[in-house]
C-alpha cells in the first residue's frame, strides 16, 4: 500500500484492525481464563498495541522491517509462563508475525545430544517442527554450562543464535526461567541479550490469587469446594508456600488432584448412595490429611512438589 | 534428456515458491514428507538415497525448505524429489511425489529391443550418458 494516495492521506484504523485481527479476542481470553497477573497481561497488551501500530506502519510503507521478537519469560515455577507463552503464540499468529501460531516447547534435553555429533541434528529436528510458530525453551541457562567449556549445549546456543537472526520471518523464540538465573545466562550470552527485545516478569501469585485459581481449576474439572473445603485449601496455600518446592499454580494443581483421589476412596468407602453433590464437593476431609498440615516436609525426594 | 516422473514432470521446473505451496499442501493433509536423492533416475531404481529422515508433525514448510537447502547444498548435481507419505491406518503409502532438482545435464534412456520364445519380445532401458 503506497504511504500517500493522491492528496488525501491513506489511513489505518487501528481500533477496527484490533477488532477484525482477533488480537481483543485474544486478550480477553487472557483476562478471562487467567487470574492476577496483572502486570503480565498489562506488558502482553501494550506488546500487543506495538505490534498493531508496526503493522499499520508497515502497511503505510513508513517501516519495512520484521521487529525483533523473541522474548524472555521469567518467573518461579508454576507462575503462568507456559501457559501464556501459548496465548503470545495465538497473538502473534492473529497479527500476522508467525505463519502458523503453534506452540514447540522444549527444554535443554531435546536440542542438546550424547554425544559428537548429536547436538546440531537434534536443534534443526526441534527448529523445523518451531518454523511457523513459537519456539519456547523452559529453563533456558540449562544449555549454558560454565563450568565445561566443551558442554554440546554450546553448539545448540551457537544454532539458535543464528536462526534467532537469520529467521525472524519464520519463528519467534521464547526463553524461560527463574528471573536471577536467566540474568546470570543473559549475561554470560550477550548474542541472546541483544537478540531479545521483550522482557516479562511473572510475579508469585498472592495466597488470596492462589485460592481463586484453585477455585477456577476445580470449577473446570467439575468440582467445586464446600466451605469447610474453600477454608482448608486457604491454610494449605499459607502453609505450603513456606515450604520447599513450592510452584505456585503448579502446587495448587497437584493437591487438588490429591484432594479429588481422597474424595474418591472417601465416598468409595463411605456405606449407602451418593448423590450428585457428593460426587462433586471437595471438603475439608480432603485437604486436611496432607501432610502439609502436620508441618511435614517432602520426604519422597523423586516428586518435586511436596504434600 | 528431460527425465519424466512422479507428479508434474510434463510441466517446467517448480520454483522454489511452487515448491513451498506443494509442501503447504502435503502439511495441510498431515502426510509426512522425505527428501530423496540420486544420480541414477532409471524408473525401475526406486528407492533413492534418504535425505535424513522423514519429516514427521512439521507446521510449515519453512522447516522441509531448509532441508531441501541443505541437500542442495550436498547434491546439487543430482536429482532431488520430495516424497509425501501418509501413514493412515489402509494407505501407509507414498501419496505424492515429485522432482525438485535436475543435474545441469541429464541423461537419457536407451530401449533394447530383444527377441526371446515364440514372439515374446523383452524391453532393456539403460541408462546413457551419465
Ligand atoms: N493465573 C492462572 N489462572 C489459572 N490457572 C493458572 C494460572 N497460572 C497458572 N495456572 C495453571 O497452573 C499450572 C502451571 O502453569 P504453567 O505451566 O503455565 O506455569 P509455568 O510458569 O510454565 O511453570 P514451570 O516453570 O514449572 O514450567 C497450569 O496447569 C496452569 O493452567
Ligand atoms: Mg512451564
Amino acid at each position: 500500500m503506497d504511504g500517500d494516495a493522491g492528496d488525501t492521506l491513506a489511513t489505518v484504523d487501528l481500533k477496527a484492525e484490533y477488532e477484525t485481527s482477533g488480537v481483543r479476542e485474544i486478550l480477553d481470553e487472557l483476562e478471562r481464563e487467567l487470574i492476577g497477573l496483572a502486570p503480565v497481561k498489562q506488558r502482553i497488551r501494550e506488546t500487543a498495541a506495538l505490534l498493531l501500530v508496526d503493522r499499520a506502519r508497515r502497511e503505510l510503507g513508513l517501516a519495512h522491517e520484521t521487529p525483533t521478537l523473541h522474548m524472555s519469560f521469567t518467573g518461579n515455577p508454576g507462575t503462568g509462563k507456559t501457559t501464556v507463552a501459548l496465548k503470545m503464540a495465538g497473538l502473534l499468529h492473529r497479527l500476522g508475525y508467525v505463519r502458523k501460531g503453534h506452540l514447540v516447547s522444549v527444554t535443554r534435553d531435546d536440542l542438546v545430544g550424547q554425544y559428537i555429533g548429536h547436538t546440531a541434528p537434534k536443534t534443526k529436528e526441534v527448529l523445523k517442527k518451531a518454523m511457523g510458530g513459537v519456539l519456547f525453551i523452559d529453563e533456558a541457562y540449562y544449555l549454558y554450562k560454565p563450568d565445561n567449556e566443551r558442554d554440546y549445549g554450546q553448539e545448540a546456543i551457537e544454532i539458535l543464535l543464528q536462526v534467532m537472526e537469520n529467521n525472524r520471518d519464520d519463528l519467534v523464540v521464547i526463553m524461560a526461567g527463574y528471573a536471577d538465573r536467566m540474568d546470570r545466562f543473559f549475561a554470560a550470552n550477550p548474542g541472546f541479550r541483544s537478540r531479545i527485545a521483550h522482557h516479562i516478569e511473572f510475579p508469585d501469585y498472592t495466597d488470596e490469587e492462589l485460592g481463586r485459581i484453585s477455585a477456577s481449576m476445580l470449577e473446570g474439572q467439575g468440582y467445586a469446594f464446600d466451605e469447610g473445603g474453600r477454608q482448608a485449601m486457604e491454610e494449605y496455600i499459607r502453609l505450603r508456600r513456606e515450604q520447599p518446592h513450592f510452584a505456585n499454580a503448579r502446587s495448587i494443581r497437584n493437591a487438588l488432584d490429591r484432594a479429588r483421589l481422597r474424595q474418591a476412596n472417601r465416598l468409595f468407602s463411605a456405606d449407602g448412595p451418593v448423590d450428585a453433590r457428593a460426587l462433586s464437593t471437595i471438603t475439608e476431609a480432603d485437604i486436611r490429611p496432607s501432610r502439609v498440615f502436620s508441618g511435614g516436609l517432602d520426604t519422597d525426594g523423586h516428586r518435586a512438589d511436596a504434600d | 534428456m528431460r527425465i519424466t516422473q512422479g507428479c508434474f514432470s510434463f510441466l517446467p521446473d517448480l520454483t522454489d515458491e511452487q515448491i513451498r505451496a506443494q509442501v503447504e499442501y502435503i502439511l495441510s493433509r498431515e502426510w509426512a514428507v522425505g527428501i530423496e536423492f540420486t544420480d541414477e533416475p532409471h524408473p525401475r531404481n526406486t528407492y533413492w538415497e534418504m535425505w535424513g529422515n522423514p519429516m514427521f508433525d512439521l507446521k510449515d514448510a519453512k522447516g522441509v525448505m531448509m532441508e531441501l537447502d541443505e541437500c542442495r547444498k550436498a547434491h546439487g548435481d543430482s536429482y532431488i524429489r520430495i516424497n509425501a507419505f501418509d501413514s493412515t491406518r489402509g494407505w501407509e503409502t507414498v501419496m505424492m511425489s515429485f522432482i525438485v532438482n535436475r543435474p545441469a545435464s541429464e541423461p537419457s534412456l536407451r530401449t533394447w529391443r530383444t527377441e526371446a520364445d515364440g514372439r515374446h519380445i523383452r524391453y532393456t532401458h539403460e541408462l546413457v550418458g551419465r
